[in-house]
């Protein structure tokens, strides 16, 4: 009889349950690196290529068929022009079909005709070039519904032209160009300034006023419905709402603080240097101090009750009681929810692009990426910004997942 | 701190704090209300403030005389709230309001507060009964101010803004001509399309969204494989990707795919970004489930793909109800990819569209319209659902 030994290994069932995992993981991952790891990757490729925005569009021949002429000067004609003013295109063909009813007379020396079928070889068409090509024909039909017919079908061109997101060359350039100069560092102070602040503040805002609505009476659903109004709104109107509350000509906030007589001109909140900074970092915690609220408040209401019980039999005063119990009952989802918003936050884009557009001193790495991308032209500058994010971003992270290992609560 | 702790000292000086809060906000709400001169007063409040404070420490008689000595101080001039060229009604509500409201609060921080010397307790609890007062005037002051200037900004007409920035009265005469910007908005500016554009999307990326998370978020809790750990917290990072960092290459892939300013292409690239946020609350709830339920389903002989249709799924219901709202307001509040990749105005949603309004051509009551057409339908939503949507939120969700 021989012993009986534990299994080794994984055994088939085992394997089966991974397989049926990994077949319901499938789409997710499918989806996901398609649009999410492959675009990464792209950003890294771009990063490093000198890319403008006018070179998305790859040269190309472009070409306009039509039917002129009558009678003996009856011919099909071929214009083409190169798309590009700088590079030039190769090997440049043209094929089409000829609508039946046109019968081919005499065709350019370029071309070969087989059954009503022409390829003409162009050769290079160089940058900025144009060129023609005419094939002389005759018909008993009616020329013209035949030229809409000729115009209607468009014909193939192909051409080689050297790709710039595709060819071998690269650079440093954008690299040296974002990081150059004291204008980095600048934006990301102020990427820095609005995280941290924006985060503390949005924390602290959002404790108080789960303070408030840490206690039942009657209306604290509608309350806390109404608190999280600023977070639930679409974030372009609530931006709107308030780039006209606060305009400095016909804004009402100006006009309340000119009659409260607390400013003798119209101050311009989100134009002027510092404030602007200020203002969007406080429309930051406006927005999404109901998150947070949220959050401390499912914390707070499961703190046993009988703590608190016991701390006033000691006599323990109420600021006691918060400094003392619920602040350290707190700190795991505030060190959670800290770090997780100082990510969010620091990855916001939409906020201060619709509230000032990163002008007046309030341009983060975010809005960075859309200056250098789309108004500067310049996709690879604005990638090699979107690369310094990223890595930023793996570096919050590392943090990040020490502490949620710790913090397995969230 | 030892002198602040004696009755009158800590009446006076809530008083003198609470009497300036109530200023300020009578002064707002009534400029508001009425577009006339109302100010607080710095000084005058202060001083009133701290008087009534010691008053009301003399439990019901005090404080009678205290909402009386405020009410004709302010209709003679002197009290917190100023006024300057304002009708007699406005000018009586106004004083009546300062003067109540200041007196009702300090009535109750003070109640029971003996005048000499008081205990920490007693302290601290008034002073707790103050910060919940001025709480309660703050957050409902900040929340509810933007989105009253938008919506009866929506209801003026250009001559009225420019007149006077403060008014906020809507002129009932004007009866159907009220709603003259969302008429236009809705005829001219196409916005009944956008409204629908919007919606099928964010329909449509809600069942995309529970199609593809679902099962991934039931593999991820309740499988076991290898790579269960590092494929759950790479959905977690995969959530903290900026969306910027991704709509730049996107915008290059659809343009030469030919994706742009299409319907489709937005369709294709919403559910992306809120796959992993609801894999993320799902899977934190089908952990939550207990597995016994499913282990006696596969026991008794069905497969793991009917366990989750016929178990999970009913089971976790009100998560599905969660994260589909969840994920409907993201792909419904959703700007920044709109922004970027639809150019065609027949296929905008309706966050493009009211960026398309943002022109200085376009008066600024249709901008603030559009704003509420926009924002109307997902507070509905959310006031009609508010305890999904609250418990959806804090099941896994710091994104926004």
């Amino acid at each position: 009889m021989t012993d009986a030994v534990p299994p080794k290994g994984r055994g088939p069932l085992a394997r089966r349950e991974a397989r049926l995992a990994w077949s319901l993981l499938a789409p997710t991952v499918a989806i996901v690196s398609a649009v999410v790891v492959l675009p990464l990757l792209a950003i890294f490729w771009i990063s490093f290529k000198p890319v403008g925005l006018a070179d998305l569009r790859p040269p190309a021949p472009v070409v306009r068929e039509s039917l002129r002429g009558d009678g003996e000067d009856l011919r099909v004609q071929y214009r083409l022009r190169n798309s590009s003013q700088d590079i030039a295109i190769s090997g440049v063909t043209i094929t089409d079909t000829l609508p039946p009813g046109l019968t081919v007379r005499e065709a350019d020396d370029r071309c070969e005709v087989s059954d009503g079928t022409i390829l003409c070889d162009l050769g290079d068409l160089e940058a900025g070039g144009r060129d023609e090509i005419e094939i002389f024909v005759s018909t008993e039909d009616d020329p013209d519904a035949l030229g809409e017919e000729a115009e209607a079908s468009a014909p193939d061109v192909t051409g080689r032209a050297p790709n710039i997101l595709t060819n071998a060359e690269f650079t440093l350039e954008n690299f040296a160009r974002i990081f150059d100069g004291d204008e980095f560092w600048g934006v990301l102070g102020v990427t820095l300034f609005y995280a941290t602040v924006g985060t503390i503040g949005a924390l602290v805002v959002g404790l108080f006023a789960a303070m408030l609505l840490d206690r039942s009476f009657r209306g604290q659903g509608i309350l806390r419905g109404l608190y999280l109004f600023p977070y639930v709104a679409p974030v372009i109107a609530v931006a709107f709402t308030w780039v006209i509350l606060f305009d400095p000509f016909s804004g009402s906030a100006n006009a309340l603080l000119l009659r409260m007589g607390v400013t003798e001109n119209a101050i311009n909140f989100f134009g002027d240097r510092p404030l602007a900074l200020i203002m969007v970092t406080v429309f930051e915690i406006w927005r999404y101090f109901p998150l947070s609220f949220l959050f401390i408040l499912a914390r707070m209401q499961s703190i046993p009750e009988d703590m608190y019980e016991a701390a006033d039999m000691d006599g323990a005063s109420p600021f006691q009681k918060f400094w003392f119990l619920s602040l350290p009952q707190l700190l795991g989802i505030l060190s959670v929810l800290f770090l997780l918003r100082f990510i969010w936050t620091f990855n916001k884009f939409d906020d201060i692009f619709l509230l000032t557009g990163g002008n007046a001193g309030t341009r983060t790495l975010t809005v960075n990426v859309y200056e250098q991308a789309f108004a500067v032209s310049n996709i690879g500058a604005g990638a090699a910004v979107a690369v310094v994010i990223f890595g930023c971003l793996l570096l919050f992270s590392v943090f990040f997942f020490k502490v949620l290992s710790r913090e397995e609560g969230l | 701190m030892s002198a602040l702790r004696y009755g009158y000292v800590t009446a006076a000086i809530l008083g003198l704090l609470w009497t300036f809060t109530v200023a300020v906000t009578v002064a707002v709400a009534m400029s508001f209300l009425t577009g006339a001169a109302f100010q607080p007063s710095m000084l005058l409040s202060g001083l009133a403030g701290a008087l009534a404070g010691a008053a009301c420490l003399w439990g019901r008689a005090g404080a009678g005389i205290a909402a009386f000595g405020l009410l004709a101080l302010g209709v003679i001039g002197l009290g917190p709230v100023q006024t300057g060229e304002v009708g007699l009604l406005s000018l009586v509500i106004g004083h009546a309001l300062a003067a109540s409201a200041t007196v009702a609060g300090l009535d109750g921080f003070l109640r029971k507060l003996p005048s000499g010397r008081l205990t920490r307790h007693e302290f601290e609890d008034a002073v707790i009964r103050f910060l919940t007062g001025f709480g309660y005037v703050f957050f409902t002051a900040i929340v509810a101010i933007p989105f009253y200037v938008m919506v009866m900004t929506s209801l003026k007409n250009q001559q009225q803004l420019v007149q006077n920035p403060l008014d906020f009265s809507i002129d009932l005469s004007r009866g159907w001509h009220l709603f003259d910007s969302y008429v236009e908005l809705l005829t001219v500016f196409n916005f009944g399309s956008y409204l629908w554009t919007s919606f099928y999307v964010a329909v449509l990326t809600v069942l995309l969204t529970l199609a593809f998370s679902i099962p991934g978020a039931y593999a991820v809790a309740r499988m076991r494989f290898r790579g269960a750990a590092v494929f759950s917290r790479s959905i977690l990072l995969i959530y903290m990707v900026p969306m910027i960092v991704l709509a730049l290459p996107i915008y290059i892939g659809y343009s030469m795919v030919g994706l742009r300013n299409s319907i489709l292409g937005i369709v294709l690239i919403y559910p992306v970004t809120t796959i992993p946020v609801a894999l993320y609350m799902l899977q934190g709830y089908f952990r939550g489930l207990p597995a016994e339920v499913e282990e006696a389903g596969l026991m008794d002989g069905l497969s793991r793909l009917a366990v989750i249709w016929k178990i999970t799924l009913p089971l976790s219901l009100p998560a599905l109800a969660s994260v589909s709202l969840y994920v409907f307001m993201i792909a419904w509040n959703e700007f920044l990819l709109a922004f970027m990749l639809l150019d065609d105005p027949s296929k905008f949603t309706l966050t493009r569209g009211i960026a398309s309004l943002n022109s200085s051509e376009i008066p600024r009551q249709h901008l603030m319209a559009g704003s509420v057409i926009a924002t109307v339908p997902i507070m509905a939503i959310f006031l009609g659902l508010e305890r999904f949507m609250t418990r959806g939120l804090t099941a896994g969700s710091v994104k926004g």
